[in-house]
């Protein structure tokens, strides 16, 4: 066996031994994604199977036309499993909505019933429904009036109050598309949470380089006979090996804990967390190459970190960021190592769908790693 | 082996730290690199461990040119550093065990040299505690035992005694003084000058980067324009006359008085001393107090630098 190579495992097997030993590591490294994971898991919809209850969304309703349609709307919009109806007079409901208590009111103004009626079948002017809602919550307006309107339209489209035979103009039929058994939203908080914080340990990886180099350890490992690429490697290998091992806890835990399932290639799984390991050993390294003081580039890091992991959909899915901002985001590594994660979880794809968040992964560790070459400095520490 | 440092040269920006360092340092030999802070001594040990690379000269082991990164020749040297370098949550074990790895050690020979070192530094109880529940001195032996895994020929102890109580120093020097005693090379830098003058064979005086003096102890003494000193404390002080007459006594070399207390430099204490207080007795001044001290490396600094070890 060769020197370099014995002192290669040597070199390793002490960044593990440390990383092992140390508790607070191991907390924030498997611990906390798992804990993390769980609790956005769950608000999220948890594994879909229909086993845990639906949030619903407190709404109040003002009926002042109290007609045969709108007690029938409101029995329905009341049976509705997304909403918590409160019959309330239009003043409670307006101060509720406003101290946040109600996302939104409804009220039906008086005669709704004639004039819906009417106004359906051509004849006369149509009825205004208010809707007053809470602005600091974008989407309940939309949600609650596609909830109303389908409401509305079911019960005034029976017979009893158009006339005739004429069943509702259509059928919503509800289907989750996905290549995968069935969509678990703890797969992608885990996904997520395992990104952000196995690059948080990639932090660390940097920042311990850091203290070696102040303490006086690196100068004396630079003593013994080994050449950069083994000091140096070493250490990527170390950090892509622990990055490895966070990633089999945390998905051990997902998938017997969670109901997280592979349901794509395992292959690409692992060509995936492979890369991604690659990634948080090289943006470690580059930590160490750019850093000086040790309080300073840990700020700078983390809050760098933050944004990456926000931007590649770690906390909430990028499916729901503005259209630019998902163009723009294709340019974050972490977004391809979080969507690669998920097509080979939840949505079940195959080892090609693998290929190019691989791809882009390394590309990405490639040019860390290239800084970290060109701006560590050797002979310091 | 023979290590030699050749017209060494060492910038760092605009500061010259190294100017054209020379000497050799040959087997079972310890050689004392004195300085003050700041002097240049750990920037020569850089060098000469392989970890910097002059800009000018060269450093050779037994004649062949030793290079930075992973140039074989690093294999013959061990550094103790004069930080304390150690993983202080791994066992002690597990630290030899780490740095034998970095010199290609492994398996059995691992063990015996593990067990080996461990026996030398009078650790062999401890090997299974962490460095950071021992004091102070055992983690400076362990920091020693870990240069010593992969049995250099050349050892380089930078300050290896800073911050340790004199009981562990003393341990230091034992361990220094068998590794010398199985011929290897020792090179130790410190700004104690009593340390060098316990353990080293040869002193190499080093300031503003530069080599003031290379020789034994007792050539340092010989050659350097020191004395010995007798220190005199009176009830009142000696008048001018007195003075003069001491001054001219044979041997007295220099003659202070300070308040009280007269200092008298001379070439013997023996000799000087009787002349010195027999011709103030019998001036009426009686002596109250008297202290005497031999010449030693500071004085010799002093002499060659114009200030002390510890103000340089």
């Amino acid at each position: 066996m060769s020197t370099a190579f014995t002192a290669f495992r040597a070199l390793v097997r002490k960044d593990i031994a440390l990383f092992v030993r140390d508790r607070r590591a191991l907390v924030v490294s498997v611990l906390t994604p798992i804990a993390v994971a769980a609790f956005f898991g769950s608000l999220f919809g948890g594994t879909g199977s229909g086993g845990s209850p639906i949030s619903r969304m407190p709404v109040g309703i003002t009926d002042l036309d109290n007609s045969a349609l709108t007690q029938a709307v409101v029995e329905s919009l009341t049976q509705d499993e997304s909403l918590d109806v409160q019959m309330l007079p239009e003043a409670q409901a307006r101060q509720l909505v406003k101290s946040g208590k109600l996302r939104a009111t409804m009220v039906f103004p008086a005669g709704f019933e004639t004039a819906a009626t009417g106004a359906l079948v051509g004849l006369g002017k149509m009825p205004d429904i208010q809707l007053l809602y809470d602005p600091s919550q974008s989407i309940v307006r939309p949600m609650v009036a596609g909830l109303l309107t389908q409401h509305v339209m079911q019960r005034i489209s029976r017979p009893n109050f158009i006339g005739g035979t004429r069943p509702a103009p259509f059928n919503l039929v509800d289907t989750a598309v996905t290549t995968g058994p069935r969509y678990n939203s703890y797969a992608h908080s885990f996904a997520g949470m395992s990104i952000q914080f196995i690059l948080f340990m990639g932090i660390d990886a940097g920042i311990t380089l850091l203290l070696m180099r102040q303490e006086g350890l690196w100068r004396r490992l630079r003593a013994a006979p080994l050449s950069r690429g083994v000091l140096v490697g070493s250490r990527a290998v170390a950090t892509m090996l622990i990055s490895m091992l966070i990633l089999t806890v945390v998905y051990l835990v997902a998938c017997l804990a969670f109901g997280v399932r592979i349901a794509g290639s395992v292959p690409g799984f692992i060509m995936i967390a492979a890369a991604f390991s690659l990634l948080a050993a090289t943006t470690g390294l580059m930590i160490s190459a750019l850093g000086r003081s040790v309080g300073a580039t840990r700020g700078v890091a983390i809050f760098s970190v933050l944004v990456l992991v926000m931007l590649g959909g770690a906390w909430v899915p990028s499916f729901l960021f503005p259209e630019w901002l998902q163009h723009v985001t294709e340019f974050v590594p972490t977004r391809w190592a979080v969507d690669g994660l998920d097509a080979m979880t939840w949505r079940g794809l195959p080892l090609q769908s693998a290929l190019a968040p691989t791809a882009i992964l390394i590309g990405w560790s490639v040019l860390f790693a290239s800084i970290a070459v060109w701006r560590f400095s050797w002979e310091d520490g | 082996m023979q290590l030699v440092a050749d017209r060494l040269h060492k910038k760092f920006g605009a500061i010259t730290a190294v100017a054209g360092v020379s000497f050799a340092a040959t087997p079972g030999e310890v050689l004392g690199l004195l300085g003050p802070n700041g002097a240049g001594k750990s920037t020569i040990i850089s060098m000469l461990s392989g970890l910097t690379k002059p800009d000018m000269g060269a450093v050779q082991i037994d004649g062949r040119p030793l290079g930075t990164g992973a140039d074989p020749g690093k294999q013959c040297i061990g550094l103790v550093t004069q930080e304390i370098t150690l993983l202080e949550d791994l066992p002690a074990r597990m630290n030899l065990e780490f740095f034998g790895g970095l010199y290609g050690l492994s398996g059995h020979k691992l063990a015996a040299r593990i067990a080996a070192v461990l026996e030398l530094t009078s650790l062999s109880d401890r090997a299974g505690d962490a460095p950071k529940e021992f004091s102070g001195g055992m983690r400076r032996r362990l920091n020693i035992a870990c240069a010593l895994l992969h049995e250099p020929h050349i050892l380089l102890l930078d300050e290896p005694t800073v911050g340790v109580d004199p009981q562990s120093r003393n341990a230091i020097f034992e361990t220094i003084e068998v590794l010398a005693g199985e011929g290897r090379t020792l090179i130790y830098t410190t700004h104690y000058m009593e340390e060098v003058e316990r353990l080293c064979d040869r002193v190499v005086i080093i300031d503003h980067g530069k080599v003031l003096a290379d020789d034994s102890l007792s050539g340092l003494l010989a050659s350097a324009p020191v004395a010995n000193k007798l220190t005199l404390r009176y009830d009142l002080p000696p008048d001018r006359a007195a003075l003069t007459e001491i001054t001219g006594l044979p041997g007295v070399i220099q003659v202070d008085l300070a308040g009280t207390q007269l200092s008298v430099s001379a070439a013997d204490l023996g000799t000087a001393a009787p002349r010195v207080l027999e011709r103030l007795a019998a001036r009426g001044f009686s002596c109250q107090e008297l202290t005497s001290r031999r010449a030693n490396l500071e004085d010799v600094f002093l002499a060659l630098t114009g200030r002390t070890l510890r103000d340089a």
